[in-house]
């Protein structure tokens, strides 16, 4: 067992864990808001926003599925240690963590049933940046909302899905954002321009 | 604060609890159920809102409590003070000042701005449940969209007293999709739920629901095209303050029938007594 596996969770579980969390409901209940989350120092390759918000959300209870480079001994030792969190495949899983690359195609994750739409995942997506980019509405936000997506059709269609569907949380080195399922996507003015003189 | 965790609950029960909240703000108007927890408290005194409040809390907040938009009342002050012990948090009565709002039954006058939470303690969640006892069908109904037996319950009112006489828990439509018990305020306040600035949590913990609404989210009471939906109060002004815009109660202060209205919101009303502000009936 590596050292850093012991180490790097919330020294002050409650408080720490609290913070987390209201900087993770901020996200979510404002799409397109980016956020200020701290307390976690997780191995490689996961980023402290999204050791945050794993350490604040899953525990024995949560199935993580871990997509691509996330799934290495180091990773599964430290939220093993940290959450008891149990590791299974996309279909079952109720938090995906990843880059969206690995994380893709969408269409393997529960996306909830008419009955109970909260039964779907929650996908964790390390960005490489977050900025603003895509144009989004909907709740939470007041007129629009801008925020860097990897990709728009892939968001689009989950839209369709509501009030099934998957929800998003983007985090990028100790800063994070969210998009619910809620929240329509569409291409900014500025990206639709560049778009057109490239055609 | 030594003999229990930070805001009584155990964490488990708070991840838990947490992420209901991220599935109700993700899916406004959906009752999510969630296993809520025994508290040192009957249930129908809020348990629902307080679980709700100790998932939010950080130690850094300013928290307030109100029941019937008053500070003062027992419910509202052991709640605060059940925080003041467990979580250490600041209390406050003024609503400018508070990050957490805890409510019973009102939303206060004072707009809320962004940076605060308003967490509702609601006794019955399931808006159809008066007309479908059954949770199999209710559930059934939310997922089919089939919300048709709501309007014939506002149909009945207006056939039988001649207009919609539904004054409380008046229903509700989120963004076109679920229609939600915006639990027993009055409907004066229904106007104050759609396009919020502050994020509103709404907990129910005998019957293990919890509810969302995120900001500036569309929230649309029900109503008829001949008959719309109107925010009613009782036609007088504050005995107290003499606001005309503030929802009010009725008192009864002697054994002749006598009454007077006062603001049914005692930060509102002391802060426009303080202002300078007078009603008929003020000393």
């Amino acid at each position: 067992m590596q050292a850093n596996t012991l180490s790097g969770g919330f020294a002050d579980p409650a408080t720490q864990s609290a913070h987390a969390f209201r900087s993770v409901m901020e996200a979510m209940a404002r799409p397109g808001t980016i956020q200020d989350i701290h307390g976690a120092a997780p191995p490689a390759p996961l980023s402290p926003a999204m050791g945050a918000v794993l350490l604040t959300l899953c525990d024995t209870e949560t199935p993580v599925y871990l997509a691509g480079d996330m799934d290495c001994d180091a990773a599964r030792a430290w939220l093993a240690f940290h959450t008891g969190a149990p590791f299974v495949g996309p279909a079952q899983c109720m938090f995906a963590v990843g880059k969206w690359d690995a994380l893709t195609p969408l269409e393997v994750y529960p996306i909830g049933t008419s009955e109970y739409p909260d039964r779907s995942a929650t996908l964790i997506v390390e960005c490489s940046e977050l900025a603003s980019g895509a144009t989004l509405t909907g709740p939470g936000i007041k007129e629009t909302a801008t925020l860097s997506l990897p990709e728009l059709e892939a968001f689009q269609a989950n839209r369709t899905l509501f009030p099934l569907g998957l929800d998003f949380i983007f985090t990028c080195g100790g800063r994070l954002a969210a998009l619910p399922r809620s929240a329509e996507v569409s291409r900014s003015s500025s990206q639709a321009r560049a778009q057109a003189g490239a055609s | 604060m030594t003999e229990y965790n930070f805001a009584y609950l155990d964490e488990q029960t708070k991840r838990m609890i947490r992420r209901a909240i991220l599935k109700g703000l993700a899916i406004p108007g959906y009752q999510v159920p969630f296993a809520s927890r025994e508290m040192p408290m009957p249930y129908g005194w809020g348990t629902g809102g307080v679980q709700v409040s100790a998932a939010v809390l950080t130690p850094s907040d300013t928290f307030k409590v109100i029941d019937q938009g008053a500070d003062d009342t027992t419910n509202a002050v052991s709640i605060r003070t059940f925080f003041q012990r467990t979580a250490g948090v600041a209390t406050t009565t003024a609503t400018s000042d508070a990050t957490v709002i805890q409510t019973r039954h009102r939303i206060p006058e004072e707009p809320l701005h962004e940076g605060q939470i308003l967490v509702y303690q609601v006794p019955i969640p399931e808006p159809l449940r008066f007309l479908e006892p059954r949770e199999s069908e209710t559930r059934k109904m939310h997922s089919l969209e089939e919300y048709g037996l709501m309007h014939v319950k506002l149909y009945e009112d207006i056939s039988r007293h001649g207009h919609i006489a539904t004054s409380y828990a008046y229903p509700v439509k989120v963004e076109g999709r679920y229609v939600m018990d915006p639990s027993p305020i009055p409907k004066f306040d229904n106007a104050k739920l759609g396009d919020m600035a502050a994020i509103q949590l709404f907990g129910a913990g005998r019957e293990q629901r919890i509810y969302a609404l995120p900001p500036y989210t569309q929230v649309v009471s029900l109503d008829f095209e001949d008959h719309p939906f109107e925010a009613s109060k009782a036609d007088h002004l504050c005995g107290m303050c003499g606001a005309n815009d503030s929802y009010l109660d009725e008192l009864i202060i002697d054994d002749l029938g006598g009454r007077m209205f006062v603001c049914s919101d005692t930060d509102y009303c002391e802060a426009r007594q303080a202002a300078g502000h007078k009603g008929k009936d003020a000393a």
